[in-house]
């Protein structure tokens, strides 16, 4: 099963290779990672997407957890969560497909953020599978550039990860 | 306060750890620091003549006193050759410091000379890695990289130390830190008291409980714990081949060790039992052997500080996580208390049933008339050193013999490599213990394979006069390869085979040492005797045993754990 852990990690030169070092190591694997300091700066806020079965995702949290620079962690994925992902994507767009692109990206609810006369740039946030979708929807033939940021999330309603 | 150059900061955390030996090897990089280690003489320092045998040194004398050992090597060639040592280290969860030199902080990243991403390197194979960004960070980097070694699930704690960060002329306050707290780093120190209680509970209703104890118990000291524990409970013990001597060999509720070359009746009592209490161990591969065919009717207490080691390969029924020897206090306060005690009716069936499999195999060999068996080899060293010595190996058919006929009844004694299976860890092992504790018989277990892979050392033990044994079962071949190929490769010896060996009596002679060759049986126990009455001087003993021998029982390949040869015909 696909699973969000978001993890507090001391902002400190070569913890990120840990966390991805273990991963390869371990033979976990990574769909996404995003990393950013946190309002505390002596905090790097990094989300991963992985998959495996419960006995697996057990494994990485704990061995997640025993890396000393992790701070704490969350499987967002236990409880309601929300989570986003930001894509920029280029796509072909001359003719009638100008037009045909503008409708999709206004029910994706996306925004063009730059153009020329035959291309767009979109901007689209929200989940991976609305992602997926708007791709599927434009069609893959007209498309020539994609850029993810990877998953980020956070837990729904008063639950904090936080010191 | 105190200024003082890093180098000299350096040391002086060392003094201040308490620190009395390290074990290294000068380059350019760590020059700064060794300028500062001669201008003191509180801290010793041992000059091996490689660094893997720096970090065995400082190894065996962490395995042999539950301290951190201590290691100081240059940058690059120095710190790789440090790197099978620290997996060594890594895999038993031994508490260690190393200190590699690195090229100044300005030249990172542009290939300078000797110049190892070491932080990079070490980083799957030890506990954390730290570099020193400003010298006045160095007393606080120290204490922290002991602090983390030492506690929780111990183990190896690299330190990179840029040449620019231990500059003679430029100095800094020195204030050691006393205590040392991490706000992401907090290792349990008591298990979960339902989870205690629902652990006992369990083991008084069963019916055939077995404990089967780690290195845990050995790392943890809880030794003691445990053989209240068991008196109370009157349950069998087994120990793994790291927790030998947690249990001692000669108590009646002890069934010796597990696993793939574990005792026929350890074996067939874990597979028969219906409640596994698990002491500081981790269903390793070599214990469990086809994890889907383990111990089908157990269910599983475990006790470890490590929350990863539960679960990981075989499911517990109540993990506790906390220090073993604190767990075990508490186990044992509420069996006292405990109205409902151990039942002692099915005890007494289950005893029997284990007795007959003890005289139904027992750790029995084919004796020979021709041959010098490696067992009894064991056996008499065993005999002429009390049961007491320090008994490092190397890793092969002589480690297994060893483990199986020298009976430890204490923790610490017996030392050897048995997560990554390091050959070359045994000599220099003996040479960190016997350096520690001079007065003490301590034996280096070998083969001609493994000795040779760090043969240099003998060099060492000259220059420090560090008089160990060595008992050298001279199979001439890598026994447990060539074990292998005869059992599953119809008996091709693929490079198995040890051709061209050295005189050993003449290159222990060259070293400076007395060197013994036994190849008649009837010399075995005189030589031997002869040997350790050399109280001063190293003894290599080069004994030529049975080169057909294999080492028995050995667990089948995926199958359970009661399936095992016991003889090169026998299967069960
Ligand atoms: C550094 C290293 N290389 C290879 C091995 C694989 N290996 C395991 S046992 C063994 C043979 C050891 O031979 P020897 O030291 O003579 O011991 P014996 O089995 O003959 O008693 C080998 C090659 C190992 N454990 N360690
Ligand atoms: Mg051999």
């Amino acid at each position: 099963m696909r699973r969000i852990i978001s993890v507090l990690l001391e902002n400190e030169p070569g913890a990120l290779s840990r966390v991805v070092g273990l991963f390869s190591q371990r033979n976990y694997n990574i769909e996404t990672l995003t990393v950013a300091p946190t309002e505390d700066e002596t905090l790097s806020r990094l989300t991963v997407t992985t998959s495996g079965s419960d006995k697996v995702i057990e494994q990485i949290t704990k061995q997640l957890n025993k890396l000393i620079e992790v701070v704490k962690l969350v499987d967002l994925t236990e409880g309601a969560h929300i989570e986003r992902e930001l894509m920029l994507i280029k796509l072909k767009a001359t003719g009638s497909q100008r037009a045909e692109i503008k409708r999709t990206v206004d029910v994706f609810r996306g925004q063009i953020v730059d153009v020329t006369t035959s291309v767009y740039t979109v901007q689209l946030a929200g989940n991976s599978d609305k992602l997926d979708a708007f791709i599927q929807a434009v069609g893959t033939a007209g498309v020539l550039e994609v850029v993810r940021s990877g998953v980020s999330g956070i837990a729904r309603g008063e639950k904090v990860l936080s010191l | 306060m105190e200024l003082l150059s890093g180098a000299d900061m350096l040391i002086r955390s060392l003094q201040d750890e308490g620190i009395e030996y390290i074990y290294g090897y000068p380059g350019g990089a760590a020059l700064h620091i060794y300028d500062a280690l001669f201008r003191q003489d509180k801290v010793k320092h041992i000059l091996v003549r490689h660094e893997q045998a720096a970090v065995h040194m400082a190894d065996g004398y962490a395995r042999a006193t539950g301290k951190p050992g201590t290691v100081l090597v240059t940058s690059g060639p120095g710190a790789t050759n440090t790197i099978t040592g620290i997996a060594t280290a890594f895999m038993d969860s031994i508490p260690m410091v190393i200190l590699c030199g690195q090229v100044a902080s300005t030249l990172i990243g542009e290939d300078a000379f000797q110049e190892t991403d070491m932080i990079g390197v070490s980083r799957p194979v030890v506990k954390h890695n730290l570099s020193v960004r400003h010298p006045d960070e160095i007393p606080e980097v120290v204490k922290k990289a002991y602090y983390i070694a030492a506690t929780g699930r111990p183990g190896p704690v690299v330190i990179d130390i840029p040449k620019d960060m231990t500059t003679p002329n430029e100095r800094y306050e020195y204030q050691y830190p006393k205590k040392m707290k991490l706000r992401s780093y907090n290792p349990a120190i008591r298990g979960h008291a339902g989870q205690i209680k629902k652990a006992v509970d369990m083991m008084v209703a069963a019916k055939r409980p077995i404990i089967y104890a780690g290195g845990g118990v050995v790392l943890g000291k809880a030794s003691e714990q445990l053989i209240e524990l068991a008196h109370m409970l009157g349950f069998p013990v087994t120990n793994t081949l790291m927790g030998i001597g947690g249990f001692p060999a000669s108590d009646k509720q002890s069934i010796g060790w597990l696993g793939m070359h574990g005792t026929y009746e350890s074996n067939m009592a874990m597979h028969h039992s219906d409640l596994i209490l698990c002491v500081g161990a981790r269903f390793d591969d070599r214990v469990t052997n086809a994890t889907e065919k383990f111990c089908p009717g157990a269910r599983i207490v475990h006790i470890d500080i490590d929350p990863a080691s539960i679960s990981k390969t075989i499911n517990a029924d109540v993990p506790i996580v906390g220090p073993v020897d604190s767990v075990l206090k508490e186990m044992i306060g509420l069996v006292r208390e405990n109205s409902v005690k151990p039942d002692e009716e099915a005890l007494i069936a289950w005893w029997k049933q284990i007795d007959e499999w003890r005289a139904f195999h027992g750790m029995r060999y084919e004796k020979s008339d021709t041959y010098i068996k490696p067992q009894e080899v064991i056996e008499a060293v065993w005999r002429l050193t009390n049961g007491d010595a320090y008994v490092t190996s190397d890793v092969g058919q002589h480690q297994m013999f060893a483990a199986q006929y020298y009976k430890f009844d204490k923790p610490n004694r017996w030392i050897n490599s048995g997560g990554l299976g390091t050959m070359g860890f045994g000599l220099p092992a003996a040479m960190g213990i016997k350096l520690n504790f001079p007065e003490h018989e301590v034996v280096c277990v070998t083969g001609e394979g493994s000795i040779q892979m760090n043969i240099q050392e003998l060099s060492t033990c000259k220059q420090y006069n560090l008089p160990v044994k060595i008992v050298n079962l001279n199979n001439q071949a890598l026994g447990m390869v060539k074990q292998w190929q005869d059992m599953n490769y119809e008996s091709r010896h693929s490079q198995s085979y040890m051709d061209s060996l050295p005189d050993f009596v003449k290159l222990a002679e060259a070293y400076g040492h007395v060197g013994i060759r036994i190849d008649k049986k009837e010399d075995l126990e005189p030589m031997l005797k002869k040997a350790f009455a050399m109280k001063d001087k190293l003894v290599f003993l080069d004994i030529y045993v049975d080169p057909h021998e294999h080492v028995y029982p050995m667990q089948v390949a995926r199958g359970s754990m009661k399936d095992m040869w016991l003889s090169k015909t026998e299967r069960v």
